[in-house]
């Protein structure tokens, strides 16, 4: 490749009619200064064999922006030099052959605000499958305060969600009913009574609890309703349970979420698979209604998995920020799916940070500031019990919310007693810390401490207290993290 | 029944010294340190009498533990609780929040149903002990 196949021509031969270089038309510049009010992206590409890294990346920036194939005229209508994206700068990703890192800047006036749809149809619209790149992965993105500010954010955060709730101090705890599927709206109002009378602050439908033909929502509602607040009654806590509006058309889904009000529920759910515009809508609504939007980031693993290609989960939780979720589901480290620790701590920062700092080892390639934005509540959920809570609290502090299902409702002893043996473990490990204790080391002391004084926790010690799983992450850090010299 | 507000009421009663712990714990965040009390225990009555203003500038947690005592004498038969409150930007709440003394018997809460249209319910809690007594006199002491 010559060295002019990467610099963009005079205006007089670039609009001759045929096919150029991206980087000759001007998607590669590397000498581009970002301004403050750029939108960033980081795209790892890994070219076909022969094709030259720089076009490649010059082509990214083209198709996620205004180019197409062949040179148009019809450019020369517009001031076409600041809607192209522009790569500018390329470097290979360390220990993977053939993988590159590029970044690419948008002007802000590419993007209508406010609109998630809008921004994620520029950006992965369809560079994705463009042929002369074996794989591409959107890693990160740099959103601009100007552009942060066009959006509402969570309708709920943080700060307000523990003020209604009355908690203070330590993570939440929930629990997914289980079997996911076949109970009747009555029994699976059992489980969720017995586990919030337990202990747990919240339960959860799962993903695909929505309204088949062995518990219509209606009755889900209301049988859990009736759980919810028994369990508030004998324990003097606010209670809740995430009940998934998830319908097949957005006036079913508001339908669902009015019931859901009008019975008094503090919290909704949608999942992830509805699609961006419902779920700023759906956001929308539950600030208009004072309701907690609970987020099932269903469907993701199909895109954030694999490295090489898709979209990670920093920016599917950048953009669910955005468009306005309260809690989302951002993984566990522990459990029994996908997530490397330092990667997931790093979902994590996106949710609860004021401003997040670049952290190339948790995979954050931006300074992100979230401009007043509420803070996202994460969840971590899948396949960790009371035996993990030392690593669960030391991973990821007070601001989330701890989901032991199987946990739970698998207990030896019954679903309260499941729930009670999770609450005292967390309690017990708040304590310790806060007194100063290296839980990370003494923690199974502390539990076992706390097993003498709660039968339950000792018979979830002796049942799950060995399980991990242990298996190798594959969304996991590019850059060591190095000590720095004193 | 047991009231299980606050971050360790799943833990037996703390002594002087844990609540001692968790206040310095509070002081090391840079946290203001207030004692509230209350005979209506509702999870939903957001305001408890404060005992005195929030402590923002406490060297240590000697001070806020006779305070703690004093209330306690002042208020038998009531819920005290301990809030530490952050003043920092993006958080500006209650941080940490426990029980630190309660009546000795919790006769709990009643769940009032009230029947609407399409089997819907309208659920209301009410405290046993705030129905039968006026504030003041709720609790045995």
């Amino acid at each position: 490749m010559g060295a002019n196949e990467h610099v963009a021509i005079d205006a007089k031969k670039r609009y001759q009619a045929g096919v150029l270089k991206y980087a000759q038309m001007g998607y590669w510049d590397p000498d581009y200064e970002v301004k403050d009010t750029d939108v960033l992206a980081v795209f790892r590409i890994t070219p076909q064999e022969g094709v030259d890294p720089i076009e490649a990346a010059a082509a990214v920036a083209g198709e996620s922006s205004t180019a197409t194939w062949t040179v148009v005229w019809t450019d020369r209508l517009t001031a076409c030099d600041k809607y192209r994206a522009k790569a500018y700068r390329i470097d290979p990703v360390p220990g993977q052959a053939g993988q590159y890192f590029c970044q690419v800047a948008y002007d802000l006036d590419l993007f209508e605000e406010g609109s998630i749809a809008n921004l994620t149809a520029s950006i992965i619209g369809n560079v994705f499958s463009f042929k002369p790149l074996l794989a591409c992965r959107l890693e990160d993105m740099r959103l601009p305060v100007a552009y942060v500010k066009t959006f509402r954010g969570p309708p709920t955060g943080i700060v307000v969600e523990r003020e209604r709730l009355d908690k203070f101090g330590r993570p939440l705890l929930g629990a997914t009913m289980k079997p996911k599927l076949g109970l009747s709206g009555k029994n699976y109002g059992r489980v969720v009574y017995e586990a919030l009378t337990g202990g747990l602050d919240f339960t959860k439908d799962d993903e695909n609890i929505n309204s088949q033909n062995f518990m219509h929502w209606r009755d889900r509602f209301l049988y859990c309703m009736e759980g919810v607040n028994q369990a508030a009654a004998q324990t003097g806590e606010i209670k809740g349970h995430y009940l998934n509006i998830t319908a097949g058309t957005m006036e079913e889904m508001v339908k669902r979420a009015e019931f859901a009000r009008d019975l008094g529920s503090c919290i909704v759910m949608v999942d992830l698979i509805v699609g961006w515009t419902a779920i700023q809508s759906i956001s929308h609504w539950c600030r208009e209604n004072d309701m907690i939007l609970h987020m099932h980031r269903a469907g993701h693993g199909t895109y954030t998995r694999q490295k090489n290609h898709g979209v990670s989960f920093r920016v599917i939780a950048k953009w669910l920020r955005l468009a306005g979720v309260d809690h989302l589901h951002a993984g566990t480290a522990v459990g029994k799916l996908e997530g490397d620790p330092m990667t997931v701590q790093g979902f994590y920062n996106v949710c609860r940070d004021t401003v997040t700092r670049q952290d190339l080892p948790r995979g954050l390639f931006f300074d992100q500031d979230w401009a007043g934005i509420k803070r996202v509540m994460p969840v971590a959920s899948g396949g960790i019990h009371a035996g993990q809570m030392h690593q669960l609290l030391d991973l990821f502090g007070d601001e989330v919310v701890l989901q032991f299902g199987g946990g739970t409702i698998g207990h030896p002893m019954g679903i309260q007693a499941g729930a009670q043996a999770n609450r005292v473990a967390l309690e017990a490990m708040v304590l310790a810390r806060n007194e100063g204790r290296d839980i990370l080391n003494e923690g199974p002391d502390i539990l076992k401490a706390a097993a003498e004084h709660c039968r339950p926790l000792r018979a979830a010690l002796d049942t799950w207290g060995e399980v991990t799983f242990d298996y190798t992450s594959t969304d996991t850090s590019d850059f060591v993290a190095t000590p720095t010299a004193a | 029944m047991r009231i299980t507000q606050g971050a360790f009421s799943f833990l037996p009663d703390l002594t002087d010294a844990q609540i001692a712990a968790q206040i310095e714990y509070c002081l090391r965040n840079d946290w203001a340190v207030a004692i509230e009390f209350t005979d209506d225990p509702h999870p939903r009555n957001t305001y408890w009498s404060m005992w005195g203003h929030p402590m923002f500038d406490l060297a240590d947690a000697a001070g806020a533990m006779q305070a703690l005592r004093e209330c306690r004498e002042a208020r038998p038969g009531h819920y005290i609780r301990i809030n530490a409150f952050d003043p920092s930007a993006g958080w500006e709440s209650v941080r940490l929040s426990f029980i630190v003394g309660r009546p000795a018997v919790e006769p709990g809460f009643r769940l009032v149903r009230r029947e609407g249209p399409g089997r819907t319910l309208h659920y209301t809690l009410e405290s046993y002990a705030v129905g039968r007594q006026p504030e003041g006199e709720r609790y045995a002491t």
